[in-house]
């Protein structure tokens, strides 16, 4: 099979203006993959299907991933003017002090497609789509029209995670029921709190339902 | 009107054994009615999980449940004894249990078969995972386990019918199809917006067990 990078010199050159971005794995698997703008990703797909050397004809996989906001503290080294006694005499030093800042990272829903080639025996390549956050802009083009096997798997990350796919041809809840307001996989799920006394070796269990108990 | 009253206990036990050596049977009414009951509990074709496999094979030759008189199940609820919730009731699924049960005619047994069924198992912390069935309805027999091996659930059919072979027809103790007054159908909750409404009926649970509650 191509390399990765190859593979995304092949998309940017049947598809113009693909925006495919390369998202390396730094671990010892390194299995990099391929983010995908949510614009072009139908066109980048199709074009993996039948690309006569790609031929990913089999989508075995698709999940969703919570990316939830992101409070990051780093250091930065800033260059302030500071008025000091220096000889007996006030004067305005230039001094170099540490600071932290904080900035938040908004979070995302990502969706993440892998992909084999049962025609050319090779795979498997990870492709993955982002939303633009967590809360009101959450849709992704559906690629189920380009693997009818995205189908249920869409389904289940639109149910668990709330990525609305659109284009998908039968969008509901597949696993929780109709009426059901929550996405259970997301970070910020809260459980219904019907927690009770039982033996259990996990301490955070025994404090919910501890507290469950006293709110009675 | 008296005789059925009598409970076997009443009965003279040596006498009762000398005269069967004459050839002469003396029973009673609630003996009677009881040993026809419990010989012939026909359990209802569902199976939730992988006790359900279980459950099968319990039925098979190797084990044969049919030895106790529960060899048909039935895929009617109306035509049905006995219950077997034989694995993970997820809160999806738990209005449709429920309602099987209220469809079941009197006398009615349920037994709650594994982990999950009796306390939710190993997706007890779960969010799509009911904590036991018998917060909806009650459960004669529970049988630990994940899963049950089918000497487990002869077991628990034992049980049951030792409790069948227990029951009064009289008496403040009579079970709930003999007593005008009790509760025979059992609310189905509803699918809320984040869990099942209400999340027990308050009528079935907690379960008391003498012994093991303050």
């Amino acid at each position: 099979m191509k390399t990765v990078e190859e593979i995304k010199a092949a998309i940017e050159a049947a598809v113009p203006g693909a925006g495919v971005e390369f998202v390396r794995n730094p671990g010892p698997a390194a299995e990099h993959s391929l983010r995908l703008a949510p614009a072009s990703a139908v066109a980048v797909a199709t074009f993996l299907r039948d690309d006569a050397e790609l031929a990913f004809d089999f989508l075995s996989n698709v999940s969703g991933v919570d990316w939830p906001d992101k409070e990051i503290a780093e250091k930065v080294k800033v260059t302030r003017m500071v008025s000091k006694t220096v000889d007996g005499a006030e004067q305005s030093v230039e001094e170099t002090i540490d600071e932290t800042r904080k900035r938040v990272e908004p979070g995302c829903l990502e969706a993440v497609y892998h992909l084999y080639s049962v025609a050319k025996k090779h795979g498997p390549l990870v492709i993955r789509m982002k939303t633009t956050n967590r809360s009101d802009q959450v849709e992704l083009p559906s690629l189920t029209p380009v693997w009818r096997s995205a189908d249920f798997q869409e389904r289940e990350v639109f149910d668990l995670y709330g990525i609305i796919f659109s284009g998908h041809p039968d969008l509901r809840r597949l696993l929780m029921w109709e009426g059901f307001k929550d996405h259970p996989m997301r970070k910020d799920y809260v459980e219904p709190d019907d927690y009770e006394y039982e033996p259990t070796p996990h301490d955070h269990v025994l404090a919910r339902a501890q507290e469950h108990k006293s709110r009675d | 009107m008296m005789n059925y009253e009598l409970e076997s206990n009443d009965m003279d036990q040596e006498l009762k054994i000398e005269l069967g050596k004459q050839g002469i049977f003396v029973t009673t009414i609630e003996d009677l009615y009881n040993w026809g009951r419990r010989s012939s509990v026909w359990p209802m074709q569902f199976g939730l999980a992988c006790c359900a496999i279980e459950m099968i094979a319990t039925t098979m030759a190797r084990y044969d449940l049919a030895r106790f008189g529960a060899e048909v199940f039935r895929p009617s609820p109306r035509q049905a004894d006995l219950m077997i919730v034989s694995g993970t009731v997820t809160k999806k699924m738990a209005p449709q249990v429920v309602r099987l049960y209220n469809q079941m005619a009197e006398p009615r047994y349920v037994i709650a078969m594994g982990a999950c069924a009796i306390s939710g198992g190993p997706f007890k912390q779960g969010y799509n995972v009911l904590k036991g069935i018998d917060r909806y309805i009650p459960v004669d027999v529970h049988i630990p386990g994940c899963p049950p091996r089918p000497e487990a659930l002869i077991q628990a059919f034992i049980t049951l019918q030792e409790k069948i072979d227990g029951q009064h027809l009289t008496g403040p103790d009579r079970p709930r199809y003999l007593d005008a007054n009790a509760q025979g159908e059992f609310p189905v909750p509803e699918r809320g917006e984040h869990d099942l409404e209400p999340t027990s009926n308050q009528g079935v649970w907690p379960v008391q067990i003498q012994g093991l509650r303050d």
